[in-house]
């Protein structure tokens, strides 16, 4: 688990924080309260994701529970690994 | 007691408004501008067809040229209807049909490429379009998909990845950049001006395409709602079929309505609940104008503010250094 938050949190970081990158973004912070994530934003975490781990995601997962922060991608990830395995 | 909130307050006196704009259109094109007529792209919908009735009325008919810029996935409706109006109007009609200038470009190619990343067999003989979920009944996210059709008519949906929905917009983008450069040809050609004609809903949401349809020296109808645009189009004559004719984007090669692409209500709603959130109208009230729930209003206030700020990027100038003085000075005078 703290390796694929930390895989999430450098995506976010490095694609949506651009150089404003800061330790100050807490692993719990929604990114839709902080206009962090656009349309293209989600597409690409979801993309990231299915790469990175190899799973299939369908439309109905895609859900602010499952991808508002990089703590909620996380535990949906690994909750998809379990399931897969 | 005041009045409850509802769509009259979208309701204008047509006759001043026409007045009231032809003259700043004249101010614009001839003063500030310096230009000695004006330039309209024609789809055969109401916004081009307003904005050429009011350049029409204000700069007379002989200074108003319609463009045509049909291409190969163009609804016949669209000519035709620009044409009546032309009619209509007594202005002139141009037609440029910019299908083998798209074709040189690999517009088609190249979109139908980024599809082929997500449906591999998309190829010649299937239609296709981009499309959003309902984003008003659910929190879901704003997630593209492409819907596709075979030749034998069987419909597919499938959810794009940011590089084939970024590939088909960029090159779906080419029929907008290739319509605005012929208006610019044809403006310098008879030293017009290009008139745009987004309407309030599409300006403010960011519907146009950054140099593209989104280019122009002036734009007479961005500050009037869409059904505002409606009155006045009754009012300047523009024929009935274009009144009557459902909105489209004409941009993709299976039919797609505007509501589909941007909204997921009818324009007529999104009308009420844009003037609604910009005069800071309780979602309660909003809410029994529309015949939407609160937790709807709400939701399409949220997206509607996301919008104005992901969309910002479309309104920007190129941005600068630092502010080249002299330049300045003159613009703002």
């Amino acid at each position: 688990m703290p390796e694929i938050v930390q895989e999430v949190r450098s995506f976010v970081l490095e694609n949506f924080l651009f150089d404003e990158g800061n330790g100050h973004f807490s692993n719990d912070d929604s990114f839709l309260d902080h206009g962090l994530v656009d349309s293209i934003g989600i597409l690409s975490l979801v993309e990231f994701v299915r790469a990175k781990y190899g799973i299939e995601i369908e439309d109905e997962e895609i859900v602010p529970d499952n991808w508002d922060s990089v703590g909620r991608i996380a535990a949906f990830v690994l909750s998809k690994l379990g399931s897969e395995a | 007691m005041s009045a409850a909130f509802s769509s009259k307050v979208l309701e204008i006196d047509a006759e001043a408004h026409a007045q009231e704009i032809g003259q700043r259109i004249r101010s614009m094109v001839l003063h500030r501008l310096r230009r000695r007529g004006a330039v309209v792209g024609l789809s055969g919908g109401i916004d081009s067809s307003v904005t050429a009735a009011l350049c029409a009325r204000a700069l007379g008919k002989d200074r108003v040229v319609g463009l045509f810029m049909p291409e190969d996935e163009s609804s016949e409706d669209s000519l035709r209807l620009g044409r009546e109006l032309t009619k209509a109007l007594g202005i002139t009609g141009v037609c440029e049909h910019i299908g083998p200038t798209l074709e040189a470009l690999g517009c088609y190619r190249r979109r139908d490429e980024a599809i082929r990343k997500v449906i591999p067999e998309y190829g010649k003989g299937w239609k296709s379009k981009i499309v959003l979920p309902n984003l008003v009944d659910s929190s879901a996210y704003p997630l593209y998909s492409v819907v596709a059709q075979s030749p034998n008519g069987e419909l597919r949906r499938v959810r794009l990845t940011p590089e084939s929905y970024l590939g088909i917009v960029a090159a779906t983008n080419f029929k907008q950049r290739t319509r605005k450069m012929l208006e610019y040809y044809h403006a310098d050609r008879l030293h017009y001006a290009v008139a745009g004609t987004p309407n309030r809903l599409e300006y403010a949401q960011g519907f146009f395409v950054k140099n593209g349809d989104g280019a122009a020296d002036f734009k007479p109808i961005a500050h009037l709602y869409k059904s505002q645009v409606f009155q006045l189009g009754k009012y300047l004559g523009v024929p009935d079929e274009i009144l009557h004719r459902p909105p489209t984007t004409d941009t993709y090669s299976l039919e797609q309505s505007q509501e589909e692409f941007y909204f997921s209500l009818p324009l007529e709603t999104m009308d009420l609940c844009l003037y609604a959130q910009n005069h800071g109208i309780a979602a309660s009230d909003a809410a029994s104008a529309t015949g939407l729930s609160v937790k709807q209003i709400e939701r399409v206030y949220a997206i509607m503010t996301s919008k104005l700020s992901s969309t910002e990027y479309l309104h920007l100038p190129p941005q600068l250094i630092e502010n080249v003085d002299e330049v300045h000075a003159g613009i703002a005078r």
